[in-house]
């Protein structure tokens, strides 16, 4: 929210070139929006560089579609920016030890769900 | 059901809303840390900002001596008084590198007229992707680099007088 103030004012500079221009190649244009629905913004956090209308996310749209134009595969680009930012920049769940119980919890919600259910049925028989 | 079931509900209520508490008291840092530390500074060019004071390359950061990087801004309301500041820690003897991000030669000169100008060096960024290399997400931002030109640290936000003995120190580390 800080970073969203005033006091973080835009520069006078125009966007850059790729920022808001489609690749002429429909295949790699698909690519780069695949990709950067997927990144977070740095300054809007919580927006995806594709939502985002801060300087700083036209210019990660640029350079994530200048990466795909030269021939970069997403997952490189999606690579080096988390060794820059860490993984908090992708939107794309992990399989780190930190993001298990992420992945664990529904399958434990389902597991307890029916517990719940046998429970149910059984108090029913037995009355 | 036995009683202890029975208030599960509202136990678990009581401790969503401790939870909800604790993160009102005690907000999450919201500063996005850069990864860089540690590692090599990504290699770059950048043209001079100005006419008058080289660009930057990484080669410049790699001299046997730690120096600090500061990405700034012309345009940058916080990076107005982060120069006395760093000049400040010019005077005791620390080279400062600038990267001016989506900045324009006449904004620059003006800006550093104005404010003083603690750069021995400052090198255009004018999309931001030397700053984006960094891991870098706002400005102002500091890097101490040491002689080998590794990252050592980074400041977020503007460098104040109260945290000079702590750029001091991280310099000294980088020795």
């Amino acid at each position: 929210m800080i970073l969203c103030t005033p006091a973080f004012a835009d520069s006078d500079l125009p966007p850059a070139y790729w920022s808001d221009r489609q690749l002429p190649n429909p295949r790699q244009e698909a690519q780069a929006q695949a990709l950067m629905e997927q990144l977070r913004c740095l300054v809007c956090q919580g927006q995806s560089i594709a939502d985002s209308d801060a300087e700083l996310a036209g210019d990660m749209r640029d350079l994530v579609r200048r990466r795909i134009a030269a021939g970069d595969k997403p997952a490189a680009i999606r690579a080096w920016l988390i060794q820059r930012y860490g993984t908090w920049i992708s939107y794309k769940p992990t399989a780190e030890p930190a993001a298990w119980p992420l992945w664990l919890a529904p399958i434990a919600l389902l597991l307890i769900g029916a517990w719940l259910i046998r429970r149910r049925i059984r108090l029913k028989g037995e009355s | 059901m036995s009683r202890a079931v029975r208030f599960m509900p509202l136990a678990l209520l009581l401790l969503i809303i401790a939870a909800l508490v604790w993160r009102l008291a005690t907000p999450a840092d919201t500063n996005v840390h850069s990864h860089m530390e540690g590692r090599a500074v990504p290699p770059f060019a950048l043209p001079a900002a100005l006419s008058g004071k080289p660009g930057l390359a990484s080669a410049d950061l790699a001299t046997g001596q730690p120096r600090l990087v500061n990405i700034f801004a012309s345009w940058c309301v916080p990076c107005i008084g982060e120069v006395k500041v760093l000049e400040q820690l010019q005077r005791r003897g620390v080279r400062i590198d600038g990267i001016a991000i989506r900045d324009r030669p006449a904004d620059l000169t003006q800006f550093l007229a104005q404010n003083g100008d603690p750069y021995e060096r400052i090198g255009s960024d004018s999309q931001s992707v030397v700053q984006i290399a960094f891991g870098s997400s706002g400005v102002p931002e500091s890097f101490v680099v040491d002689g080998k030109g590794v990252i050592r640290y980074q400041h977020i936000g503007a460098i104040e007088a109260a945290d000079i003995p702590a750029i001091m120190g991280q310099l000294e580390q980088a020795r």
